[in-house]
């Protein structure tokens, strides 16, 4: 048996009923990585010794009969703009190839409290900006399905290396789709949690009111699971939420998962601006199989509209790289990240570290924010995409007033080659579908919906704020109609 | 139309600098960028008011009470230069 094919569930099932160990599992998954991750390239840093330290005491804790966490010795991958004590945090970038954090994310405290074990540091498109981790200073990752195509992005090396087996569970971040996106291309589930709902204390920003910490698993379970050990409020970040009292995000986790029953009188929306979109028609095909099976399963579909749903990805853009131009201002090469060797003044040691260090979508990504909040364009564009922000979020206020979950392709193209696209535009339009949740701070689930052409098709649930179970509800359904062949 | 002049003064402002080649490749797909972002143009928003930020029980107050931080020498541990425990950094006055 090849214990690193089981779910995170099956493990913790063997490690209670002690048919395997931590450090076994933990082993295995080392042997996994050192075969075959030379070629899919999933990590930047692994963590060996802690690692091992880590099983051993779970292992313990298991044969005197404590107490063990929910992610007790399950092996976890954790994306490289999250903070890890002593261990390199480099963003996939020159800029912070040499990083070593003095503190943990609250996430990877939650995860330690959890008695999961962190494998290590997954690769990254540079600072969480790209749709493909071809953007990443430490090479590409590659698409454990066909390794001539690109993993997604930006969480690409979290969702390969769940894909790959070399982990069970990982941590990726997402700002416009990059852990709902990489799900899709490597045929794992990704959850984009509501924002505020996990801590965002010691991840390094991107664009702080669009990104929010999220998860992959090889099944909708799996995702939930870790999803559920990392969330919860953080005083230490003043965008945490505060659940309100009453209410409900997670419910508890049947043994035994009876999909027939979750989909039953869910109302489920199918927006007419993006079905009416140029999608390759290989998904529309699979994405129509999937909606079949859920009205199979008892939801009340219908057609909805979402009318300013076509400006998402322009306001995104605007919106998400002002706040990167202002992020990335902090690395200048004084305190901490690369320095420039030569410089004859403060200014020229700003402008030559950076120039040095950061990559071309980092730097084009610095530029557009620069120039839509440098003064004379500051409302002109800033200002005009926060407002057509608005109208995104009121048109969802408007369907989730009616409707449990709106139903899209997570993306509209299949998983590309290296090097397919060039022109910076046409990979943004990778995230047409999922730019909108994070406008909107709604929280989403991509989960495979089978295969075309041999390329996996991911389809994304989409919840209103805080009604995460809604989309857990719609997915395990889903996922249990396309695992018996309804 | 962004011209390779406002290309440069944006990369001033943004602390980067760039070759003559890499404006004039990243001029003309800059320009492609601002032309689509454009099409928010077509949005009647005279009456709606910008959302900065989703969250809405954002900004909380708490109680100041003093925690312990960081080391000193764990602030510094990053840094390439530093002197007198502080971080070193080139004279800007004589």
């Amino acid at each position: 048996m090849d214990i690193t094919k089981l779910s995170a569930f099956e493990m913790k099932k063997k490690l209670h009923q002690k048919e395997i160990t931590s450090r076994e599992l933990i082993e295995a998954h080392f042997n996994k990585i050192e075969e075959i991750d030379g070629n899919i390239n999933a990590f930047i840093t692994l963590d060996k010794t802690e690692a091992l330290k880590s099983a051993d005491k779970v292992d313990e804790k298991i044969r005197n009969g404590e107490r063990v966490g929910l992610l007790g010795g399950i092996p976890i991958g954790v994306k490289d703009n999250i903070m890890t004590k002593g261990i390199r945090t480099t963003c996939g970038s020159k800029m912070l190839e040499n990083f070593i954090p003095p503190y943990n994310a609250t996430i990877v405290n939650r995860i330690k409290e959890a008695d999961g074990i962190i494998m290590g540091k997954t690769n990254m498109d540079e600072f969480a900006m790209g749709s493909s981790t071809e953007t990443s200073y430490f090479g590409n990752t590659k698409n454990p399905i066909d390794t001539e195509r690109v993993p997604g992005g930006s969480s690409g090396g979290s969702a390969a290396a769940v894909k790959a087996c070399e982990v069970a569970l990982s941590l990726g971040t997402d700002t416009g789709g990059s852990i709902r996106q990489p799900a899709s291309y490597c045929d794992v589930v990704g959850i984009k949690p509501t924002y505020g709902i996990v801590s965002r204390y010691g991840v390094v920003s991107m664009a702080n009111t669009l990104d929010q910490v999220g998860v992959f698993g090889r099944d909708v379970r799996d995702a939930v699971l870790m999803l559920s050990s990392i969330t919860g409020y953080d005083e230490k970040d003043s965008t945490s939420f505060k659940n309100p009292e009453g209410t409900i995000i997670f419910g508890s986790f049947p043994e035994e998962i009876d999909y027939n029953n979750y989909l039953k009188g869910m109302k489920v929306g199918l927006p007419k601006e993006i079905f009416g979109n140029e999608i390759d028609i290989r998904i529309k095909d699979q994405i129509t199989k999937s909606i079949n099976i859920i009205e199979a399963l008892g939801a009340e579909i219908e057609e909805i509209s979402l009318p300013h749903l076509e400006y998402s990805l322009a306001a995104y853009y605007i919106i998400s790289t002002s706040e990167v131009s202002s992020n990335l201002a902090r690395f200048d090469g004084v305190r901490y990240g690369y320095r420039a060797k030569e410089y004859n003044t403060l200014d020229e040691l700003y402008i030559n570290s950076r120039s040095e260090a950061f990559g071309e979508e980092v730097k084009r990504r610095i530029m557009l924010g620069t120039y839509s909040l440098s003064s004379g364009y500051a409302d002109e564009h800033y200002k005009k995409a926060l407002k057509v922000r608005t109208l995104i979020k009121n048109d969802f206020d408007k369907a989730f007033s009616k409707y449990d979950v709106i139903l899209s392709p997570t993306s509209p193209v299949l998983p590309f080659k290296f090097g397919e696209i060039k022109d910076p535009l046409s990979m943004y339009m990778a995230d047409l579908f999922t730019v909108p949740v994070n406008l909107a701070g709604l929280c989403a689930m991509s989960i495979p919906c089978g295969y075309v052409d041999n390329l996996p098709v991911g389809i994304q649930l989409i919840g209103d704020k805080y009604k995460e179970a809604n989309i857990f509800k719609a997915g395990l359904g889903l996922e249990g109609g396309l695992k018996n062949g309804l | 139309m962004i011209t390779k002049e406002q290309v440069e003064h944006i990369a001033s402002l943004a602390k980067l600098k760039f070759s003559d080649e890499e404006i004039d490749k990243f001029t003309n797909k800059f320009s492609d960028i601002v032309k689509y972002i454009e099409k928010l143009d077509e949005v009647n928003t005279a009456e709606v008011e910008p959302t900065y930020q989703v969250y809405e029980y954002n900004q909380r107050f708490r109680e100041d009470i003093v925690k312990e931080g960081l080391t000193r020498e764990e602030v510094l541990q990053n840094t390439l230069e530093k002197q007198y425990g502080y971080f070193k950094l080139f004279n800007i006055l004589d």
